[in-house]
C-alpha cells in the first residue's frame, strides 16, 4: 500500500455525488487509493442571495437566511435579526429571549440528526438514519406547530417573534425532550459502540488544534481538535450565559472525535432544551418599538396609529441608522457572522454572511491528502457541510 | 465594553504610528481604518502578539461608483484566547483595488480573498490561487459591486 505507483490520476468526485451533501464537486489527485491532493470546486448553488438583500428591505430579507444552511433555519434567522437589532438597539423582552433559545436548540438537534445519519448513511450504516430522520420529524413538527413551515420558519423577526407558542406546545415540546435520552441511547447503540463505524473513523482525517485555527475552524470541528471555544459561553447572546451547560471537546482532531463532540453536543442541547421550557413565562413577545416592529392585528383593528405603523413597515420599511456590525452567533456547524451595513435607508448597504460551513470546508485538503479516497467521504460527513450556506 | 478593544488599538499605534488612519465606535465594536500597505503588518503585529489568531471573517464592501474611495475590505478578527473582536478595515479606490494579501498569516483569508475577489474585484496581490470561486471562470463582471445590475447584463448560459 505504500509502495507509489508513481502515476497520477484525476478523479472528479461529485458534483451530483450523493456523498457530497449537495453539489458540491472535489478534484481529487490520487496516486492508487491515497489522495494526494484534494480540491474543492464550489458554486454550483451560487444564487447571490447577498446582493438579493441589497434590494429588500430589512423585513424582507428574513426569508432569504431561511434558505442558506436549509438544515439550521433558525439559527440563520437569529444571526440576521440581530444583526439588524444591534444597528436598531433594540431590547427584546425575556419571553421572546427564551423562545429564541429554546427553537434554536431545538434546530440544532434537528441539524445534528441530519448529520449523523447522512455521514453515517455515506459509511454505509443505513439503519441509523431511519432513527434520525424520526427524531428530527418530531422536532420538524414543532417548528412547524409555531411558525407554519418546516424547512423555512422565518420566525424570528426584527425585534421579536413572528408570533407566539401555539397553544400546547410546551406540552408536546416536553413530551419530545422526554423521549429523546431513548433515542440518544438508539444512535449511542447503532453508532458509538460499533466496531466498523469505530475502525472507519478514528485516526482518519486528523487536523491539529494549531492547524485548525489557523484555517479558522469553528464549532465541533474546532473542539473536535481540543479547542474549547464556543461563542454561547464566550461571546453570549440571547440570555445563554445564564444557561447551565457544558462545552464537550475531545483532543484528537480525527473524524471520530468530530463524531463525539456533535454526540455530546446532543446532550448539551437536550439539556438547555430543558431549562428554556421551565423559563417560559408568559410575557410580551415583541420589542416596544412601534416603528420597527409589525403591530398585533387586534391592535390594528382597534387603534389607528397602529394600523398607520402597519402601512408604513410594510410599504415603505423602516430606517435603520448608519453603522455596521459584526453579528456572530454558535449555529450548529461552527461560527455564523452576518455583517451588516447600513447607510440610513430601509435597505441594507452590505449584507454578508460568514457561513461556518465555507470555511470549514475550506479546510478539507488539509485533513484529505495523505488518506485513502474512501475516508475522503468520511471526513466530508465529518464537516457537516450545507452547500446553500457555502454558495449562497 | 470596548475599553479592552481601545487598549489593543493603542498598542497598534505605539508600535507604528501610521499604522492606524482613523478608529470608528459603535454598538460595542471598535473598527480600525488601516493603511493598505500597512495590513499585513498590522495583522501579523496583532497575531503574534495580542493573540488574534482566528480570522473570523474577510468581506468586502462597495460603497458606490461616485464615492472615493469605493470599496473596502473588512477584517474580523477573533481571539480564541481572550475572546475579544476586532475589526480592521482597508479602503481601496477603484483605480487601484489592490491590496496584499493575508493567506501566509492566517491560512483561512485563502477561501475569503478569493470570494471578494470574484464578487467585488478586489485584487490581493500575492494570493497563491487567486481564482473565481463562486462564480464560474467565464463570468464577465464582479456581481457585488453597486453598479452591477441585479438580474445581470444578459442570461446567463451554462455553455
Amino acid at each position: 500500500m505504500d509502495q507509489s505507483l508513481e502515476s497520477e490520476m484525476t478523479l472528479s468526485m461529485g458534483p451530483q455525488h450523493p456523498s457530497t451533501h449537495g453539489v458540491l464537486r472535489l478534484d481529487l489527485r490520487l496516486d492508487g487509493e491515497l489522495v494526494i491532493k484534494a480540491i474543492p470546486d464550489i458554486g454550483y448553488l451560487h444564487t447571490g442571495m447577498e446582493k438579493l438583500f441589497e434590494y429588500k428591505k430589512y423585513q424582507q430579507g428574513i426569508v432569504i437566511t431561511d434558505r442558506m444552511d436549509y438544515l439550521n433555519p433558525l439559527g440563520n434567522n437569529l444571526a440576521y435579526v440581530m444583526a439588524a437589532e444591534k444597528l436598531l438597539d433594540l431590547d427584546i423582552p425575556e419571553r421572546a429571549q427564551v423562545v429564541r433559545v429554546l427553537m434554536c436548540e431545538l434546530q440544532r438537534i434537528a441539524s445534528h440528526m441530519v448529520w449523523l445519519g447522512t455521514s453515517a448513511l455515506d459509511l454505509g450504516a443505513m439503519s441509523i438514519f431511519f432513527f434520525c430522520f424520526r427524531e428530527r420529524e418530531k422536532i420538524l413538527n414543532l417548528i412547524e406547530a409555531a411558525s407554519g413551515g418546516r424547512m423555512t420558519p422565518s420566525y424570528f423577526r426584527i425585534g421579536g417573534l413572528m408570533m407566539d407558542l401555539p397553544a400546547g406546545f410546551d406540552r408536546r415540546c416536553k413530551q419530545f425532550s422526554d423521549d429523546f435520552p431513548a433515542a440518544l441511547k438508539t444512535f449511542e447503540t447503532l453508532a458509538t459502540g460499533n466496531p466498523i463505524w469505530q475502525s472507519r473513523t478514528q485516526g482518519v482525517g486528523v487536523i491539529s488544534a494549531e492547524d485548525a485555527i489557523d484555517w479558522g475552524l469553528t464549532g465541533p470541528c474546532l473542539r473536535g481538535s481540543g479547542v474549547e471555544l464556543d461563542l454561547r459561553r464566550h461571546n453570549p447572546y440571547t440570555g445563554y450565559e445564564t444557561y447551565d451547560f457544558d462545552i464537550p471537546t475531545e483532543p484528537d482532531g480525527d473524524v471520530w472525535a468530530r463524531f463525539r463532540v456533535r454526540m455530546r453536543e446532543l446532550y448539551e442541547s437536550h439539556k438547555i432544551v430543558r431549562q428554556a421550557l421551565e423559563r417560559l413565562k408568559p410575557g410580551p413577545i415583541k420589542a416596544d418599538a412601534p416603528k420597527v416592529v409589525l403591530p398585533d392585528r387586534d391592535d390594528m383593528r382597534k387603534h389607528m396609529d397602529s394600523l398607520i405603523h402597519h402601512f408604513l413597515i410594510v410599504a415603505e420599511g423602516f430606517n435603520v441608522p448608519e453603522g455596521e456590525v459584526y453579528m456572530p452567533i454558535e449555529a450548529s456547524k461552527g461560527e455564523l457572522g452576518v455583517y451588516m451595513k447600513s447607510n440610513g435607508g430601509p435597505k441594507p448597504e452590505r449584507v454578508h454572511f460568514r457561513g461556518p460551513s465555507f470555511v470549514n470546508l475550506s479546510a478539507l485538503p488539509v485533513m484529505s491528502e495523505g488518506e485513502m479516497i474512501a475516508d475522503v467521504v468520511a471526513i466530508i460527513g465529518s464537516l457537516d457541510i450545507v452547500l446553500g450556506e457555502i454558495d449562497r | 465594553m470596548t475599553e479592552k478593544l481601545h487598549a489593543y488599538v493603542e498598542k497598534l499605534r505605539g508600535e507604528h504610528g501610521d499604522w492606524v488612519t482613523d478608529v470608528v465606535e459603535g454598538h460595542g465594536e471598535v473598527t480600525v481604518v488601516v493603511p493598505r500597505e500597512s495590513i499585513v503588518d498590522a495583522c501579523t503585529f496583532l497575531k503574534d502578539t495580542h493573540g488574534f489568531d482566528l480570522l473570523a471573517d474577510l468581506c468586502g464592501a462597495d460603497r458606490g461608483p461616485e464615492e472615493d474611495p469605493r470599496f473596502e475590505v473588512n477584517y474580523h478578527l477573533f481571539s480564541t484566547k481572550h475572546y475579544n473582536r476586532l475589526r480592521l478595515k482597508v479602503l481601496l479606490s477603484e483605480d487601484a483595488p489592490n491590496v496584499a494579501t493575508v493567506t501566509q498569516v492566517w491560512k483561512t483569508a485563502d477561501w475569503h480573498e478569493r470570494e471578494t475577489f470574484d464578487l467585488f474585484g478586489i485584487i490581493f496581490d500575492g494570493h497563491p490561487d487567486l481564482r473565481r470561486i463562486l462564480l464560474p471562470s467565464d463570468f464577465d463582471g464582479h456581481a457585488l459591486r453597486k453598479d452591477y445590475p441585479l438580474r445581470g447584463y444578459e442570461p446567463y448560459s451554462m455553455n
